[in-house]
């Protein structure tokens, strides 16, 4: 199936995201679903046909015509058209089955990233290394990773449309599903089970990068912090550990180290803040700083109500962790 | 065709000359299950209004992206209310009217079996909706969605009243509901007129009583899930919050398990609209009769079965999730089966394009690919990608605006004759029904790429990623138009009334018993009732060259006929049942392995069993109380009853004590998932004994005012069975909750 041919015709390329699929998993989904368009498509015309037979095909109703012949039914046809959509589900009962041991299976013992939903980001933890991070998850090309997802508050869903299926962050039931990228890009992920006023911004990415550039992330990720160089810098590091910055979030290298609120130790390395509602530009992080609920009204993170100076300190300091 | 109708004149109209003095208590207290009908539609209509204005607001907040019209939790209230509003307080209500209205009609009858109890469930509905707007007015109103899944609906998340103001308000329409369905089941086996056997029931009045069935299965398994969240939210349960030991998804499981037969129960309603109008359009009898009535069984069979498809994302496993993939593809089947003999009605026929066939064809294709869409969800792995997504929302909007809302203007466009006298504009109909088809459409099918596209449900704005800009704002365009249409449905309403010309008894020339009376019909329905040999009696009546065949009597189970008030009890058991069973199941499943902490050891099972004696043998008593009311020995009847209240007396007594004893000892509901369970399943069972003793009295305060010398009294025999039941229930709950830890 020439998938490109196909996403221009829907919609153009990329747009329909369920369309473009780039893992085996996804992949066997959209083969299921090319099956279920087609039968339904089918249906659709029988039955469409049958009403426009119905509607165009014979004379019109005139006052005072003698009704036509009344036919009760057919015990023949009745038959005939429950047999055939009975086979009809019973196939794709068993194409159901095939495609969720194919997009679906089952998870290792241990998970090689686990991702817990927060209210409204996403914290993720990767077993083998110990990278830690926030909202923007690379991973290798062409290799599958098992992903345990967890919900540190109310249940959240995990959807990134090209990669894989959707699932479920449960407080208390951690679930388990597998994640890989055959073709290199930032795929956009969204969180997809109502959780709060802020759900609509509980974005994450997933970066799919080849070997060598993965590892070099990875290694990258686990360098602790380095001590401020500027002025400014180090007044934002005072900053940080003493208006209770640290009550939230961790740093490694500092003695910040609370898992409440995302890893900040390499925060300037990521796209987005806030979970995807704005770029992580200079500019935006200054406007969170400034006041996050004016950015994300509803965040956990309070309005410090810092000045202007303090924003910039921190900001400068920030803006070194990458 | 008087163009000058005063509004002087119509008022008359509606009003019998005495009532005329006493207008508003004429409608305010009436048990007439016209007007009762007529009330719960215009509930149901103010309501739409504000549910419509609801959707409006969300289309404009997403008709452009990072839109700022309204913040975000404004936005998630009105999607949350929206839901809530169009589900409970406006498809139910005006189909419940609907069925109030028609049924009784259909059947040939005077009035629905328990007509006071008819007036307690259309009151119901404006309190409900009342008590659930109040939110506003108490700290916001919910905004957790319609279905508030845990734990975000649990204290710690929403810790505002709103939640709050939604579960009680649901759990009142809830009992109004039941009361409704209660009502249908027991007309339809209790008043039908002579010759009008289960088997020559119309399909609408067959649908009505199907349908009810699943009303009072569905409804308490909600109920139950409400108070368990109210316990937990008022009362520091642990029923759903997972650091308590409870379980999130529980709620997920019993909110769904009565949320899928609700989407039935107003569907099968417009099923039924369907099946009367169809034919009567095509001039031919519905294909297949026995196949859709048959098919609608099945329906309501599997849709108890088919709950966990809406979480097929919650991690469940595949097995599980195999069986309800099983269960939904098969539903489709009886489904399709409806949809094809819809269709070969039309075949053959003479179509007659009258405003409610115009609707009632619509819902039909739009229910065809609402229908088709929802094939596509129980295929799981396909869900896996489209739930929560627009195009979900495409799908179950296709359902409940494309088929239920389209079948419910078609149905007041047919029956608006019968219950005013007079037409509606066939003219403005038709603008009606243009500005209706074309707005849904341009809504909900562009929503369908939506979702594909990758955006999800409940969001209060959306990123500028392409094309999804574009589609949103077609989609709030649609939205106006149906606006427009439901403005210009109202007007007709309104004009008709006034000025529609005179419809006279059967405008349409229809076969079923409702249009063999005047329009309106007078308050006791019928002067006179035609011979009813077959499903038309109209047909047979005016065309003796060819009548249907006739509909044979089937047996006993087709004249079957029981006692009004014993039908009625036994029905309210069967949903009683249906409440205990949620109880108890989930007694069962939280405390299925040993916990730590008070548990079932601090109860005296040798306390609790004496009493428990006494509530036994209060069944006994009662049953001799019965004997001697049989075997007209009143003095007896009377003693056995006065034991009976003590015995059951000493059970509430004991049982209170109990509940003493454990709150000194610090075992409070709050305490841990044995006491929440504990409390919440005894507590239930107490209260119902408690109403027990309430019913009892007045029978023991009635017997001993009244004259039973002929012997019948069947509210004993009413109140017998609903004591029985109590002590069933206590039966499974002693063994359950006292003896199993004895032995494990």
């Amino acid at each position: 199936m020439n998938l490109a041919l196909l996403n221009a015709a829907l919609l153009g390329a990329d747009v329909v995201k369920v369309f473009n699929p780039q893992s085996p998993q996804a992949r066997a989904i959209f083969d299921l679903t090319i099956v279920v368009i087609v039968v339904m498509v089918v249906i659709f015309a029988v039955v469409v046909g049958i009403v426009m037979y119905a509607l165009l095909g014979f004379p019109r109703w005139r006052e005072g015509e003698r009704d036509p012949e009344q036919v009760e039914g057919n015990n023949t046809i009745e038959i005939v058209w429950t047999a055939i959509p009975l086979a009809i589900v019973t196939m794709l009962f068993v194409l159901s089955a095939r495609t969720m041991g194919i997009s679906d299976p089952p998870p290792p013992p241990s998970p090689d990233i686990v991702v817990i939903g927060h209210q409204w980001w996403w914290e993720a933890r990767y077993t083998n290394s110990g990278v830690v991070t926030a909202n923007e998850i690379h991973i290798p090309l062409g290799k599958s990773l098992a992903l345990r997802l967890d919900s540190a508050d109310v249940l959240h869903e995990f959807w990134v449309p090209e990669l894989a299926r959707k699932i479920a962050t449960v407080p208390g039931h951690p679930n388990h599903i597998w994640i890989q990228a055959d073709k290199p890009g930032t795929y956009l992920g969204f969180c997809s089970e109502f959780c709060g006023t802020q759900h609509a911004w509980m974005h994450f990415l997933i970066v799919a990068e080849p070997q060598e550039e993965f590892q070099r992330w990875e290694q990258a990720q686990l360098v602790a912090a380095s001590p401020p160089v500027s002025e400014n810098a180090r007044k934002g590091l005072a900053l940080f550990e003493q208006m209770s910055c640290i009550n939230c979030h961790a740093i490694k290298g500092t003695i910040a180290s609370a898992q409440v609120g995302p890893d900040l130790t390499h925060f300037a390395s990521r796209k987005q803040l806030g979970a995807g509602i704005a770029a992580n530009t200079p500019q935006n992080l200054r406007r969170w700083l400034h006041d996050p609920q004016q950015v994300k009204v509803g965040v956990k993170m309070p309005d410090f109500k810092f000045t202007d100076e303090q924003v910039t300190q921190l900001a400068d300091y920030i803006e070194t962790l990458k | 065709m008087n163009g000058n109708t005063t509004i002087t004149a119509t008022v008359a109209h509606l009003l019998t000359p005495a009532e005329r003095q006493h207008w508003k208590l004429a409608w305010l207290s009436t048990v007439d299950h016209k007007r009762i009908g007529i009330l719960y539609m215009l509930t149901g209509l103010v309501f739409f209004v504000i549910g419509g204005i609801e959707a409006l607001l969300i289309r404009l907040q997403l008709i452009v992206p990072n839109n700022t019209l309204l913040a975000p939790d404004t936005y998630n209230w009105l999607f949350t209310m929206h839901g809530t509003t169009m589900i409970f307080l406006v498809a139910m209500p005006v189909l419940f009217g609907m069925m109030n209205y028609i049924l009784p009609l259909q059947l040939g009858a005077r009035d629905m079996a328990f007509p006071r109890l008819n007036a307690l469930g259309v009151w119901l509905v404006p309190f409900g909706g009342i008590l659930l707007h109040f939110s506003f007015l108490a700290g916001g109103a919910p905004a957790v969605g319609w279905f508030a899944y845990t734990p975000l609906s649990e204290a710690p998340y929403s810790s505002q009243l709103g939640v709050d103001y939604w579960a009680i308000s649901l759990l009142v329409l809830g009992i109004g509901s039941v009361s409704a369905g209660i009502n249908f089941i027991v007309t339809v086996l209790t008043q039908r007129a002579p010759g009008m056997t289960l088997r020559r029931l119309p399909l609408f009045s067959w649908m009505t009583f199907m349908n009810a069935f699943l009303i009072i299965l569905a409804l308490p398994i909600l109920n139950a899930g409400l108070v368990m969240l109210l316990i937990d939210r008022l009362l520091g349960g642990r029923f759903f919050l997972p650091f308590g030991g409870g379980s999130a998804i529980m709620w997920q499981h019993i909110f769904w398990a009565f949320g899928h037969p609700e989407v039935y129960i107003v569907a099968i309603p417009a099923f039924a609209i369907l099946s009367e109008v169809i034919p009567v359009f095509s001039r031919k009898p519905i294909f297949g009769h026995e196949f859709v009535a048959a098919s609608t069984v099945v329906i309501v069979f599997l849709s108890l079965l088919v709950w966990a498809h809406h979480m097929f994302t919650t991690g469940l496993g595949h097995a599980v999730d195999l069986f309800f993939v099983a269960a939904s593809v098969l539903i489709a089947v009886p489904t399709g089966v409806k949809l094809f003999n819809w269709s070969a009605t039309m075949v053959g026929g003479r179509v007659r394009f009258t405003t409610p066939m115009l609707f009632c064809v619509a819902a039909l294709l739009q229910f065809l690919i609402g229908g088709l869409t929802g094939v596509s969800h129980a295929v799981a792995p396909l869900d896996w990608q489209t739930k929560n997504s627009y195009y979900l929302v495409a799908h179950f909007h296709n359902i409940f605006v494309g088929l239920i809302i389209f079948a419910i203007l078609g149905g007041l466009h047919y029956w608006f004759p019968k219950m005013s006298g007079r037409m509606m504009s066939e003219r403005i109909g038709k603008w009606e029904f243009w500005l209706m088809v074309i707005g849904f459409n341009l809504t909900f099918m562009i929503q369908h790429v939506l979702g594909l596209a990758g955006m999800p449900r409940r969001t209060f704005t959306y990123p500028d990623l392409p094309g999804w800009g574009t589609m949103n704002m077609i989609s709030t365009i649609g939205a106006f138009f149906m606006a427009a249409g439901s403005i210009l449905f109202v007007w007709n309403l309104v004009i008709s009334l006034f000025r529609g010309p005179p419809a006279g008894d059967n405008p349409w020339n229809a076969w079923t018993l409702e249009w063999a009376t005047t329009s309106p019909p007078p308050h006791e329905n019928f002067h006179a009732l035609p011979p009813i040999h077959s499903r038309r009696p109209l047909w047979d009546y005016a065309n003796p060259d060819r009548p249907d065949p006739v509909v044979p009597v089937g047996g006993a189970i087709d004249t079957f006929r029981p006692d009004k008030i014993k039908a009625g009890v036994l029905t309210f058991i069967i949903s009683e049942a249906g409440f205990f069973g949620v109880l108890i199941l989930a007694y069962l499943f939280y405390n299925a392995t040993s916990q730590s902490g008070p548990g079932a050891q601090e109860l005296d099972v040798l306390k609790t069993s004496i009493f428990s004696v006494c509530l036994f043998a209060s069944s006994f008593t009662i049953w001799r109380s019965e004997a001697g009311l049989r075997a007209n020995k009143l003095g007896k009847m009377k003693a056995w009853l006065i034991a009976t209240i003590v015995l059951g007396g000493i059970f509430i007594v004991g049982q209170g004590l109990e509940y003493w004893h454990l709150f000194q000892s610090g075992v409070t509901v709050g305490l841990d998932l044995f006491a929440t369970t504990f409390f919440t399943l005894t507590g239930f069972h107490g209260l119902h004994v408690s109403f027990g003793l309430l019913a009892l009295l007045v029978v023991l305060g009635v017997a001993l005012v009244s004259n039973l010398k002929n012997g019948r009294f069947p509210a004993l025999g009413a109140v017998g069975y609903y004591w029985h039941f109590v002590d069933v229930v206590w039966v499974f709950v002693f063994s359950i909750v006292y003896l199993w830890p004895l032995i494990r």
